[in-house]
């Protein structure tokens, strides 16, 4: 026996994904342009799935920071939160999001990944239950695993559903919390964040959103889903991430709880890292300025999003997302969905390839994401060279599998 | 009373028909995983739909010790019975 043979299952399936071509989880950029272009596999390529919302990794703002930073406080703080490593800066930057957020506290975290495992680790404990969206990314499903809590999953974006299973809980399982993301990163779609208000408040649950993909996105500020749908102060808990909109790397927790910064010394993910380095601890809080005092950004994120949207859906292809800076694409089966992005990439343009079990609803996608930064011309040339492949799939389409050359 | 384990067996094979694309026989020993190739999303939603077809709660705690359908029909009579 050997240790490695329980992903016999997923090795199997890689190796295919390999037959194809380029392998999508294992991607070289060989040179980054600017936030909307790189060198992959030798090729000038568009970027259209970094997250980059705001398009500000290149911002000398936020680049000039970065590099004061190092130089004067050096490469790494090499420490925790709770022993060396809180310098000036971390402090500055909770307090800087907690202006931006109008929240009373923020506590940040190295990434945003475990952003999410401290926060729900430390809010939830063994003797609470946690309801969680059925489509919540894995951060927050692995957050919940870590808290011990007892876990209720409801079916996405159902208010109704999750009132029946609180109901059934009735006054049992201790503290109650709810959890759902404001844009979800694979379809884009939003949470119906009011009724969720509701039903949160009905049962005296807590509510946690997380604002991953919609911090800078939504809300006439940027503040999120929570700003837009006007039930911040029903958020009890909001997380996010630095390595979206912020263009770095890095995540926050943030609350108005009185007792909210008990975490610091009773999340063991926020005790047990090391802090993220003075440079980086910089740029955001360059970035979250960029944020508040331009919000043209957003506009000119959404005016792009919307174009790429009306055009993909101009050409016939199958966009299953509404609106939004996230537009995921479906493909008719596995085998054409890694076909597709094989040739996006041959023609210059990087998505992401989406399969299950990372998908709902086991859907096969190309996803991709917008960004403010992406000029008229690019986005005009995207659509171009997505005609030039979805003309390929229609004609392949039409092939019998027998006669189908290797890819 | 609650149901047998009998009969939970025989209604969670009917559910699980939606999953049988090989059109194996479904009995208490059939493993999820490796006989009808359910993946981990896959469970998580069909326990969903376990929980509002018998009107009960099976926190996602518990199904990862399940692997075969008489394990699940066993947590799902538990509940029942703790309900």
């Amino acid at each position: 026996m050997d240790i490695f043979d329980k992903y016999a299952l997923a090795s199997g399936r890689h190796d295919r994904v390999l037959e194809v071509g380029s392998d999508p989880f294992n991607l070289r950029m060989e040179e980054i342009y600017s936030a909307t272009e790189a060198l992959v596999n030798g090729r000038r390529t568009i970027l259209v799935g970094t997250n980059n919302y705001l398009g500000i990794t290149f911002d000398p703002a936020c680049t000039d920071a970065a590099i004061d930073a190092i130089r004067r406080y050096g490469t790494g703080t090499t420490g925790s939160r709770i022993a060396n490593g809180t310098y000036a800066a971390h402090l500055a930057l909770e307090e800087a999001l907690s202006r931006f957020l109008g929240r009373r506290s923020t506590m940040v975290f190295p990434t945003g990944y475990q952003a999410n495992l401290g926060i729900l680790a430390g809010l939830a404990g063994a003797s609470d239950t946690v309801f969680l969206d059925a489509d919540s990314h894995a951060s927050i499903y692995d957050g919940c695993r870590l808290s011990g809590a007892t876990l209720v999953r409801f079916r996405h974006n159902d208010p109704k559903d999750l009132d029946k299973r609180l109901t059934r809980l009735g006054a049992q399982g201790g503290c109650k919390l709810i959890v759902v993301e404001g844009i979800y990163s694979i379809l884009g779609d939003r949470a119906p964040l009011a009724e969720f208000a509701e039903v949160k408040r009905k049962h005296g649950a807590y509510l946690l959103v997380d604002e991953a993909h919609s911090l800078g996105v939504l809300g006439a500020h940027g503040r999120g889903l929570a700003e837009e749908q006007g039930v911040e102060d029903d958020a009890d808990f909001v997380v996010g991430t630095f390595s979206k909109s912020l263009g770095a790397v890095g995540g926050f927790g943030a609350s108005n709880h009185p007792k909210f910064d008990v975490l610091r010394f009773c999340s063991r993910p926020y005790m047990f890292t090391a802090s993220s380095s003075p440079s980086n601890v910089a740029s955001v809080l360059a970035a979250v300025r960029r944020m508040a005092e331009q919000p043209e950004l957003r506009l000119r994120l959404w005016d792009n999003a919307r174009a790429l949207h009306d055009g993909f859906s101009g050409l016939g292809l199958e966009v299953i997302s509404p609106e939004s800076p996230v537009i995921a694409i479906r493909m008719k089966d596995e085998e054409t969905a890694i076909h597709a992005w094989n040739r996006l990439l041959e023609n210059g343009v990087y998505v992401n390839l989406a399969l299950p079990p990372g998908t709902p609803n086991g859907a096969c996608l190309l996803r991709c994401s917008v960004s403010a930064a992406h000029t008229r011309d690019q986005i005009g040339e995207i659509i171009a060279r997505f005609a030039t492949v979805a003309a390929e799939l229609n004609q392949r389409s039409r092939e019998p599998l027998a006669a189908r050359a290797t890819p | 009373m609650d149901k047998s384990i009998d009969a939970v067996v025989a209604e969670l094979c009917g559910m699980l028909q939606q999953y049988n694309k090989e059109g194996i026989e479904l009995t208490a020993e059939t493993d999820l995983g490796s006989e009808l190739n359910i993946d981990s999303v896959e469970v998580m939603d069909l326990i969903m739909e376990i929980e509002d077809k018998f009107d009960i709660d099976i926190p996602i705690n518990l199904v990862s010790d399940i692997e075969r359908i008489g394990d699940l029909a066993k947590l799902v009579c538990q509940r029942m019975e703790g309900r």
